[in-house]
């Protein structure tokens, strides 16, 4: 199956431009040849690759008689994972769980492995959108698309969409927010930093716009690929 | 009847509860279990703290030992959250390497100390570049009934107030440590985190404090740490059911009164704690 690459338009910042819009987001479905289903997907210079392999045979011991297993890895550029890659493991294993319809293949597992590329900020959204990427180029049955957005709140309050590595050094409160995109109500949420209440509703309603443009994105995306 | 049709269909018969807004053991969806907490209740250790949160029950215990400091932080003492599931607490845990729960849990608590900066790491500095403390704070399960989060932190913070350290100099001439054992000190805790947790049921019904039973059938799960003045410094959703806005709003608001409760108690408590 030939890859299918595609880019998002010029009315999002190329690298550090306006704090308000997401980086450049490129996908590239299909292109790992025996997987069910594979993505890469960045956003700036932040990339990620997906692989989804199932419905399959399950282990005995992870066989579940009403829905399939879901089993997610993350694999780091080097070294090992530690505690801090379980944290960000378990969310992205609980949000594939929540977007499978698991209950549509009882008995059987879903095996999602996640390579990290290159980190360059707001990593572990690109995670999640790339999954989601993979998922849908694997036609896993969905109950909804996910889309991440990180925003960042900088010493002055001021909100920080999609921000790269620098920026989020100089940040006092970093927030990642899951949408699913029926409702676009939140799946996952993870926070660094404090902040105040009406500061997280802030973030979680322009996140909330930002991930409209990914689902679009995802869509554009898919119906590029079901086109050729 | 009401056992049999419990065992039977466990979703079902929570469901019969929650449509009348109460929970199988009585308590309405935001009531949170009663907490108890027994400060200073190990005495070799620097800080202790026994919490008890319904039947979930965790024992923190801090330990302090001089190190030399990482090199890229040479003046910032350390603090080491290690949280411990044992199989003694539940059946769902085997003796062995600590499960991924546990690890995730210890993660949460090292990022709730980070994100709140409820310690400034340099009061822990005896020499700059030379000698800090580091502080082991080990947080056990003793009875594993649910939320054991919210228990964790509760305990290691209230430990971490408790903590008191034997004053230590260093000799400039000798280069020797001296330390001091009739001068103590406590640390200096600039604000105190308390974490509450959410339950999603059936995907609309949010209710607090889960015990294991409702952790198991729950949808999702939604945790919120806050600190004095009402500052959030941790809304941890790891998926799960998605959850509205206004819900969402509800969940912090409670959380909030939750966080003025348990921080009275802990302060209470420490009045009568004899150091």
């Amino acid at each position: 199956m030939p890859a299918h690459r595609s880019t998002m338009g010029s009315k999002f910042r190329t690298r550090s431009s306006s704090p308000m819009e997401l980086r450049p987001m490129l996908s590239e479905v299909s292109v790992l040849s025996r997987s069910d289903g594979s993505a890469s997907f960045s956003q700036g210079d932040c990339c990620a690759l997906a692989a989804v392999y199932g419905p399959g045979e399950v282990k005995v011991a992870k066989e579940l008689s009403d829905k399939a297993s879901v089993e997610v890895v993350f694999k780091m550029k080097v070294g090992l994972p530690g505690c801090k890659e379980k944290i960000q493991e378990r969310i992205l294993r609980n949000t594939c769980e929540t977007a499978i319809a698991a209950t549509l293949y009882p008995r059987t597992a879903i095996d999602i492995v996640i390579q990290e590329m290159h980190n360059s900020g707001s990593f572990l959204a690109t995670c999640i959108n790339c999954v989601c990427m993979a998922m849908l180029d694997a036609c896993v049955d969905m109950k909804y698309l996910v889309a991440a957005v990180t925003c960042g709140l900088n010493s002055e309050g001021e909100l920080i969409l999609d921000p790269t590595l620098e920026q989020e050094s100089d940040l006092t409160a970093l927030m990642i927010f899951a949408y699913e995109s029926s409702n676009f109500e939140v799946i996952a949420t993870y926070t660094t930093g404090s902040f105040t209440s009406d500061q997280f509703q802030i973030c979680l309603i322009h996140c909330r716009e930002a991930s409209k443009h990914i689902f679009q994105f995802f869509r554009d995306t898919m119906a590029r690929k079901l086109s050729k | 009847m009401a056992a049999d049709f419990k065992t039977a269909q466990p979703v079902e018969y929570y469901r019969k509860f929650l449509e009348k807004d109460v929970r199988p053991d009585g308590r309405e969806l935001g009531e949170i279990r009663p907490t108890m907490i027994n400060i200073g209740s190990i005495s070799t250790a620097e800080g202790s703290a026994l919490v008890k949160l319904g039947n979930t029950t965790v024992l923190c215990g801090v330990k302090a030992e001089v190190t030399n400091p990482k090199s890229e932080e040479p003046d910032k003492g350390i603090i080491v959250p290690n949280v411990d599931l044992p199989a003694l607490c539940s059946p769902r845990f085997r003796p062995g390497p600590p499960s991924e729960q546990a690890q995730v849990v210890s993660q949460f608590m090292v990022e709730v100390i980070q994100n709140s900066g409820c310690i400034d790491p340099k009061d822990l500095c005896i020499k700059a570049g030379k000698h800090v403390w580091v502080l082991y704070c080990d947080l056990v399960c003793l009875d594993y009934d649910g939320n054991v989060t919210d228990a964790c932190v509760l305990a290691l913070m209230a430990a971490l107030k408790n903590v008191s350290l034997p004053k230590v100099t260093l000799n400039e001439e000798s280069g020797n440590l001296e330390t001091h054992m009739q001068e103590k000190w406590g640390l200096n805790i600039l604000c105190q985190p308390v974490a509450t947790t959410f339950a999603i049921f059936d995907d609309c019904i949010v209710f607090a404090d889960p015990t294991d039973e409702e952790e198991n059938l729950a949808t999702g799960k939604v945790t919120i740490v806050t600190t004095e003045e009402d500052k959030i410094c941790f809304v941890h959703k790891p998926g799960g059911s998605p959850l509205s806005d206004d819900k969402l709003q509800n969940c912090l608001q409670r959380s909030f009164i939750r966080a003025r409760e348990a921080r009275n108690l802990v302060e209470t408590t420490l009045v009568n704690v004899d150091r």
